[in-house]
């Protein structure tokens, strides 16, 4: 179970000006700007819940993923995952998690991807045997099969994606965090992710939390969204709270943005 | 030329925005120079009579090294052309209106002048305060400072040319990182950033005189402390024109054998 | 001692792939390692010429400026080459690639350790070790056990002092990524005023080169003794002494990450 309870992030950055003249003020006197990433956030996720966690770019969605990953430690409010703090207990609490960066590759570039998960079993000191039927059966379910014999860089973005996302499972985590996983896939590829993250959801119980601006990720798999915007929590809700007669989803998100005026 | 004064701006402003870098990039400068300078000194209490050059001339050739490191140093490539000529990104170059040589010339001078001229400044200023003979001493006459600012831009040109040439030569080898590291630590031995020259024996010091890499920094930091006689003079900013015509000469052919190969070949 | 054996199985892990990685690129390996030869050449060339001029620096012959060099070049080869991960850090913060290592359940110098390893410094000590050859049959000097304990002790506090300045600047990264040109005089021109013998730079340098960062520790003091300046056997463990910079790398290397995770930078 994550709990978020009034949880507020701020940063403080570096305003850099355009301009000749601006950037010659600047030489002699800096200006630093105050961003609240996260304002009093709270909510609940329970086990086995898929959430679509959905904002604009710049709302607080990657805060609060580093925030429940441990990566960030939050300037008040408090955070439990499954009875641990994570920032504080991090080692311990990122054994459970699996993170997928949609982004970045955690595979190495130019080697068998075999290669690269049995680099993880050794990061996350695996037992053979829970190694061996985990491999298994992400290879059965994801279809890597020839996959796993060739280097990184020659898999295309989806079948990267497949084997990015066996990567993250390899250690069976008990939460998945999925940040924009089915981002420059083809229609196949897509489905086959979306798919895969159901089978896995019902079969192992895993929760997992989605951030994505692709709105049919959040129509296939989110039985539940949590809406973000300038650091608060807008909405908490299910798809058919939002939805407003037969408008498609995109649609029906962009309105909605608009209603809470964070569309940017 | 407005184009290229508007890169110039761009690339200096930029420069300006990241100013702990270059803070931090002068005090670099600033300590490896002081370095250089107690090597110079050691080896001149060891034995001074061996010293090609005084010992004031010698820190100052070291500072003024450091100050303009940006106009001369070899490793200050353009990796952006390096990019366009490996990924191909240089068939959308072709397709503008303007000569490619020279709009690569102009992008390299700019990028290197813009990075110099935010740093020579602070770094000339402390020099010129230090005690003799540690110090940035004056230059030994207004006619040498003017000759030394001749030679400077003569020198600049040279660097930037003879950059040209190795971008251009990219096109035609397998392994451009193979030319590059070649070039480079080519061009920091013979131009005279490792030790200046007249610290060379005497008949391997004539032989680097007459190369293409002497046009470079050698010429200016020297003149300026007046350490070469006045037919020296003459002969070194003679030979700068010429090879400097003749680099950019060559360059400017290979790049348009370069471009003839990359229309007919496609990239 | 499970964790430590479990921790130096994923290091060998980690140095084996990093290794069938370079084996992709066989060329690129090949020519890196002659660019890393060619660069110090330059170095050595300088050495030479000065000495085509000068017969002594500071009491030491040009053989015995050689011999300091290639110690020198070899410590700081091999912790290039072993801690090269902390030396590109600033590319693993800029990618947010270090997230990634944070959300693995493992001591972060370990992962940041593992993620390179850099064989092509070979080129360089490959040079370093003929320059070595050359220093200690000309230099006279009567090789003993003590003699050959302290280079071996040289080039390990060398690499840990080396190590260290790669930890401080990685440490940096987390604070800026702007400033970090300063560190290149404390690494690179260690390495390239490290050629000759601290001593040469003057009195100063060398109080700031015993206490502060221990440059002299792994490079003049031990040298004095293998050349028969010194015989106090103390000069033999001085090398191991410089071990102590590492407490203040990685201590800033703690706070660097707690920094990071407060303020997600």
């Amino acid at each position: 179970m994550i709990t978020m309870e009034h949880v507020c992030k701020s940063y403080r950055i570096a305003k850099r000006n355009a301009g000749f003249r601006e950037a010659c003020r600047s030489l002699f006197h800096r200006e630093t700007e105050e961003i609240q990433a996260l304002k009093d956030v709270s909510f609940t996720i329970r086990d086995g819940e898929m959430v679509g966690y959905i904002g604009p770019n710049g709302a607080g969605k990657s805060s609060t993923i580093k925030i429940l990953s441990g990566i960030l430690t939050p300037d008040s409010g408090t955070v439990l995952v499954d009875g641990r703090v994570p920032h504080r207990d991090r080692i311990a609490h990122v054994k459970e998690i699996g993170v997928v960066f949609g982004q970045r590759s955690q595979l190495w570039w130019d080697v068998p991807v075999i290669d690269s998960f049995e680099l993880l079993k050794d990061i996350y000191t695996i037992p053979d045997n829970i190694y061996k039927k985990n491999l298994e059966e992400l290879t059965e379910l994801l279809n890597l099969g020839e996959l796993l014999r060739s280097p990184t860089r020659q898999l295309s973005l989806g079948q990267r994606m497949r084997c990015e996302i066996a990567a993250s499972l390899l250690h069976s985590p008990r939460i998945l965090f999925l940040d924009e996983p089915t981002i420059g896939l083809d229609a196949v590829s897509k489905l086959a992710v979306r798919e895969f993250i159901r089978r896995q959801n019902q079969l192992h119980k895993t929760t997992v939390i989605l951030t994505t601006h692709d709105m049919q990720d959040i129509e296939a798999l989110a039985s539940r969204i949590i809406l973000i915007g300038k650091g608060h929590i807008l909405m908490d809700g299910t798809l058919e709270d939002i939805r407003r007669g037969g408008e498609n989803i995109d649609e029906t998100v962009a309105e909605l943005y608009r209603s809470y005026d964070i569309a940017n | 030329m407005k184009k290229y004064l508007s890169f110039f701006r761009l690339r200096f402003v930029l420069g300006l925005q990241y100013r702990v870098a270059a803070l931090a990039g002068i005090a670099t400068q600033f300590a490896w120079g002081f370095m250089e300078i107690m090597i110079f000194t050691a080896f001149y209490r060891a034995d001074a009579d061996a010293f090609p050059m005084s010992l004031s001339a010698t820190s100052s050739y070291i500072w003024l090294q450091q100050a303009f490191l940006a106009l001369f140093a070899a490793w200050m490539m353009d990796n952006e052309i390096f990019d366009s000529i490996i990924n191909g990104g240089i068939a959308y170059e072709l397709c503008r209106p303007i000569d490619i040589y020279n709009m690569w010339f102009c992008r390299n001078a700019a990028n290197r002048l813009a990075r110099a001229v935010l740093r020579c400044m602070p770094i000339l200023l402390v020099a010129a305060f230090l005690p003799e003979p540690y110090g940035l001493a004056a230059p030994a006459s207004a006619g040498h400072f003017l000759l030394f600012l001749v030679t400077l831009v003569l020198g600049f040109a040279m660097t930037v040319s003879f950059c040209m040439l190795i971008y251009v030569m990219t096109f035609f080898t397998i392994s451009p990182q193979g030319l590059r590291i070649l070039f480079t630590s080519a061009l920091e031995f013979l131009t005279g950033g490792v030790i200046p020259l007249p610290f060379f024996p005497d008949n391997v010091r004539q032989v680097m005189e007459l190369l293409p890499f002497a046009a470079m920094q050698n010429v200016a930091l020297r003149i300026y402390s007046g350490s070469m006689s006045g037919s020296e003079m003459l002969k070194a900013v003679t030979l700068q024109l010429f090879w400097l015509t003749a680099v950019t000469a060559a360059g400017k052919m290979l790049c348009r054998m370069a471009v003839r190969r990359v229309v007919v070949q496609g990239g | 001692m499970r964790n430590l054996s479990s921790a130096i199985k994923l290091y060998r892990h980690y140095i084996s792939i990093n290794i069938r990685s370079m084996m992709q690129y066989k060329t690129s390996f090949f020519l890196t390692a002659m660019g890393q030869f060619l660069v110090s050449f330059n170095v050595f060339l300088g050495i030479f010429f000065m000495f085509k001029r000068f017969s002594a620096v500071d009491g030491f012959f040009y053989s015995e400026v050689l011999l300091c060099y290639s110690i020198v070049l070899l410590e700081f080869s091999l912790a290039e080459m072993f801690v090269r991960g902390f030396d590109t850090f600033s590319g693993m913060v800029r990618t947010g690639e270090f997230d990634r290592v944070l959300v693995r359940p493992r001591n972060e110098i370990l992962q940041v350790l593992g993620s390179k390893f850099e064989l092509t410094r070979i080129g360089r000590m490959l040079q370093a070790v003929v320059m070595f050859i050359y220093g200690i049959t000309r230099s006279g000097v009567a090789w003993t056990f003590p003699k050959i304990l302290t280079v071996v002790f040289m080039l390990a506090g060398g690499t840990a002092v080396f190590s260290g300045l790669f930890i401080i600047y990685a440490a940096l990264c987390f604070f800026t990524l702007d400033g970090l040109e300063f560190m290149n005089i404390f690494t690179d021109g260690a390495r390239e005023f490290g050629k000759y013998p601290v001593g040469v730079y003057g009195e100063k340098m060398l109080l700031f080169a015993t206490f502060f960062v221990p440059y002299a520790l792994i490079q003049y003091y031990p040298l004095l003794f293998i050349l028969g300046r010194r015989t106090a056997p103390f000069y033999i463990l001085l090398p191991l002494a410089a071990f102590w910079f590492l407490i203040p790398a990685l201590a800033l290397w703690k706070f660097g990450v707690r920094h990071y995770t407060s303020s997600g930078s």
